[in-house]
């Protein structure tokens, strides 16, 4: 959190500097009259008590956990702020640094985190380090053996019966103990604190929720899942309302870095560059552990064939979307703003809040009801025209489908901007033209048109930018449906953000890895045409006046 | 125009027969319809498409059978309320409401407060590091910021361990979220709306006396009022909207948000069913965008293109 501060802070080692003439005499007049104003001085007091506070409130769970380093960045963070509103000097920080601060935290930083990432294999079974990996294979692979020791088991949560994190509540049949374990290994309990059953099952221990049979075999499958290390191997259940402790098959030796499955012999080197064990056939174990592959995410999107020829489509079908889109809105927008745009019409007031209403309507909600409307079995849009098109199960009909969405959602706002431009050029102009017996095309084209794209562009341009990145419109209608039957990864509608999305989170096991790669691809995309547009309207220039 | 086609008429109408006389005034009309007509033609269709959508989902709404099979463009099977009552009874509707609008309006009033204050820097000071701190403003917007949500998970989690009243399935943690966004566009939109208010102003009253701060809150925020109605408005639509963050940060039944909330309905086998209380909630959740929207239509206009016209 230093680099915030020392930003805007080097940034004010210059405010005499500027190049605003009123700024020395206007410092020396605040020097000397010191404008304190009891509003002023109440609300200083007050913000500042208030970060104060809430900095005592933060402190405390982070002396509790020990977590040194966060309690000195947040007394840092603190005192920079208690220092640049009390010094009369570095007034653009005082300015710049609340929203910067937010800025930093949720939004720089994750973004940082999310591009080193692509330079790692992290995703699903490349999560931790390989101490974590070994742990994961070691308790896997536990299997009942003869002998094993059987316990009566509960299931409890500290949480929310449905969602909370789940335990083993465990009693141990010699000594009549129990113990409450989770990933992370058993805890005995204290006796006074629970109750059991004769039969050694517990039934209440403070602190714990216990699942009764329908809420735990609602979640049959965490539990058997969940796998609890011991000192012998592992604990896992069998049914509802047993356990045993198991030996784990598979083990990691150090002398060779591999892991041996005691019963076939097989063993599985590790392989520091891939993160993974993998066996003399190739063969690699499902958990791996998180290493840096340097750039093999990117080259992959170029040169795996299965990725970097869908990755094309995907490409030029994204230009096309949002391009469609973008300028769909924009003529449609413009074409009613001109047509309402005229002296002898009558009622434009009515015309404009009805045009209005679909922008004002949740887009989230109507996203979701035009993916109803054009269902194929019972849809609006089939029944009203008499058709029978299954419009998302045909690449050509699911573009248009969602291009005509966007346009719907879209146009009210290009209609409402480009009617504020029209007002805006003066009506001189125009009647200027038909003086000179230019005809009302001629006058559009040479007159109205220049003078409304140069008010637009830039809103032409993040409308661009947004449209390229429009998660919800797919994902909230098509879903990137259909896909072709060999790759289901990748749809007839998929834009680069939702195939990244899939990848990142989808059913296939998450490669978050490759997913931060293209997400750095399509941000160099989005960020060069933009770039090339800005420069294009020259609003640079303008806006560093 | 209306006298050369008065005096036609006045000439024509003298000894001819009453045939001219139609064919006349279907000539004005053909005239009229070349000159206004064929703009009505187009608005109508204009509203037409427009409205499609918002009368299905309305004749959803009332439909008493409430199924999206059953629905048709115009309520054929009886008009009801049931849907209506059906959502508050099925659904937690009412938490998710008030979640939104607590959410969506402290969201907006924040940001723009955010933004404002360092447009006002952006604007009327100079200082090192300026130009590249609006450059930075705009890049980090188009990185996509949602695929961040990895990490953002992963922020969060810690957070939710050590503070929960700020973590996961609070609105709070969401709120922290939104703030990271509030510089940015809305930066860039209202600096230059403070660029085009004349220097003098600021200067005279830095010459009686005034601090920087009686300069910003006592004179630029009252004149820059529009543009901040606007950006508000833009922001409380945009984080009413908002469905990804909050689809991950919300998942326990009281906390989610509308966007979240109704997309559970239309899940799984329920989404035939469950149709007309959707519908019901479309048009409700609608109700204060409408509203706030109806009350700053003016600004609206005058606002996003004085903004767009200085980039």
């Amino acid at each position: 959190m230093s680099t915030p501060l020392s930003g805007p802070g080097s940034a004010t080692q210059a405010p005499g500097q500027g190049p605003v003439g009123s700024r020395p005499p206007r410092s020396r007049a605040t020097r000397d009259h010191a404008p304190i104003t009891l509003t002023g001085l109440a609300g200083k007091v007050l913000l500042l008590g208030l970060t104060a506070g809430i900095a005592v409130w933060a402190a405390f769970p982070l002396i509790d956990t020990g977590k040194w380093a966060g309690l000195a960045l947040l007394a840092a963070t603190t005192a920079g702020l208690f220092y640049l509103y009390l010094t009369p000097r570095h007034i653009p920080a005082k300015y710049l640094v609340p929203g910067t601060l937010f800025l930093i935290a949720f939004q720089v930083f994750p973004v940082l985190y999310t591009a080193s990432t692509a330079f790692t294999n992290f995703g699903d079974g490349h999560r931790g380090g390989k101490d974590d990996a070994i742990v994961a294979i070691q308790t896997s692979s536990v299997t009942q053996v003869p002998g094993s020791a059987e316990y009566a088991l509960s299931i409890a949560t500290k949480g929310d019966p449905a969602t909370g994190a789940l335990l083993f509540l465990v009693t141990d049949p010699a000594t009549g103990t129990v113990s409450a374990g989770d990933g992370g290994g058993l805890r005995q309990l204290d006796a006074a604190d629970v109750t059991v059953t004769p039969g050694g099952k517990v039934t209440a221990a403070d602190g714990y929720t216990v699942l009764n049979f329908g809420q735990a075999s609602a979640r049959s499958r965490e539990i058997t899942d969940l796998v609890v290390p011991t000192a012998g191997g592992a604990l896992r259940s069998s049914g509802l309302s047993r356990a045993y402790e198991g030996k784990a098959v598979r083990a990691y030796e150090a002398g060779c870095d591999c892991v041996r499955d005691a019963e076939t012999g097989q063993t599985w080197t590790a392989d520091q560059e891939l993160g993974a064990f993998v066996a003399a056939d190739g063969e690699r174990l499902a958990q791996g552990w998180k290493v840096n592959v340097g750039l093999s995410n990117f080259t992959r999107v170029l040169t795996d064939k299965n990725i970097s020829g869908p990755f094309l489509g995907t490409l030029i079908w994204n230009f096309a979307f949002a391009v469609a889109s973008t300028g769909g809105t924009f003529l449609l927008g413009m074409l009613i703003a001109l047509v309402l745009h005229s002296p002898r019409m009558r009622g434009t007031n009515v015309y404009r809040v009805l045009l209005v209403l679909p922008y004002a309507m949740p887009s989230f909600a109507m996203l979701l009801a035009w993916r109803d409307m054009f269902n194929a079995d019972f849809g609006l849009i089939n029944n009203l025209f008499g058709l029978d098109v299954d419009w998302f199960g045909q690449p050509w009909t699911a573009r248009f489908a969602v291009i005509l969405v966007q346009l719907w959602l879209g146009y009210p706002y290009m209609f409402l901007v480009a009617t504020g431009a029209l007002q805006a050029i003066p009506r001189e102009l125009t009647e200027a033209t038909s003086v000179d017996g230019a005809s009302p095309w001629q006058s559009f084209r040479a007159v109205t048109l220049p003078l409304l794209l140069v008010a637009l562009s830039p809103l032409l341009i993040s409308s661009f930018a947004y449209n390229f990145n429009n998660f919800n419109a797919i994902y909230l209608t098509t879903e990137g449906a259909p896909f072709p039957a060999d790759n289901p990864t990748n749809g007839a509608t998929d834009l680069l953000i939702t195939y990244t999305y899939r990848l990142a989170f989808g059913g296939q096991g998450a490669q978050f890895g490759f997913a931060a790669a293209i997400s750095l691809f399509i941000f160099a995309i989005v960020a060069v045409v933009s770039a090339v547009s800005f420069r294009r309207t020259r609003k640079q220039e303008e806006v560093y006046s | 125009m209306t006298t050369l086609t008065g005096a036609a008429r006045t000439g024509d109408t003298a000894g001819r027969p009453p045939a001219a006389n139609r064919n006349v005034t279907g000539r004005r009309r053909n005239r009229w319809f070349a000159q206004v007509g064929w703009r009505h033609l187009v608005a109508v269709l204009g509203v037409l498409f427009s409205l499609f959508p918002i009368v299905f989902v309305l004749s959803a709404a009332l439909n008493p059978l409430g199924t999206l099979s059953t629905t048709e463009l115009v309520p054929t099977g009886g008009v009801s309320l049931g849907n209506f009552g059906g959502l508050f009874e099925r659904t937690a509707f009412e938490r998710w409401f008030l979640n939104s609008l607590l959410i969506a309006g402290v969201a907006s009033f924040a940001s723009v407060f955010l933004s404002a204050l360092a447009a006002y820097a952006f604007s009327r000071m100079r200082f090192r590091g300026r130009r590249v701190g609006l450059l930075a403003l705009l890049l980090i917007q188009m990185f996509p910021q949602f695929l961040a949500i990895v990490a953002i998970y992963l922020i969060f989690g810690t957070i939710t361990d050590l503070w929960p009243s700020i973590g996961f399935n609070t609105p709070w943690g969401l709120l922290l979220l939104y703030m990271g966004g509030a510089l940015g566009v809305n930066t860039w939109l209202m600096k230059g709306f403070f660029d085009t208010l004349p220097r003098e102003l600021d200067e005279s009253a830095t010459m009686d006396g005034a601090s920087h701060a009686q300069v910003y809150f006592r004179i630029m925020l009252p004149l820059v009022a529009p543009i901040l109605a606007v950006t508000g408005l833009l922001a409380f639509i945009g984080t009413i909207n908002e469905f990804l963050m909050a689809n991950v940060f919300l998942t326990s039944t009281d906390s989610k948000t509308l966007a979240v909330g109704m997309y559970g309905m239309l899940q799984g086998n329920e989404r035939n069913n469950n149709f007309g209380i959707f519908a019901a909630g479309t048009l409700l959740t609608a109700i204060p965008t409408v509203l706030v929207f109806q009350l700053l239509q003016r600004y609206i206009v005058s606002g996003l293109t004085a903004g767009a016209v200085k980039g």
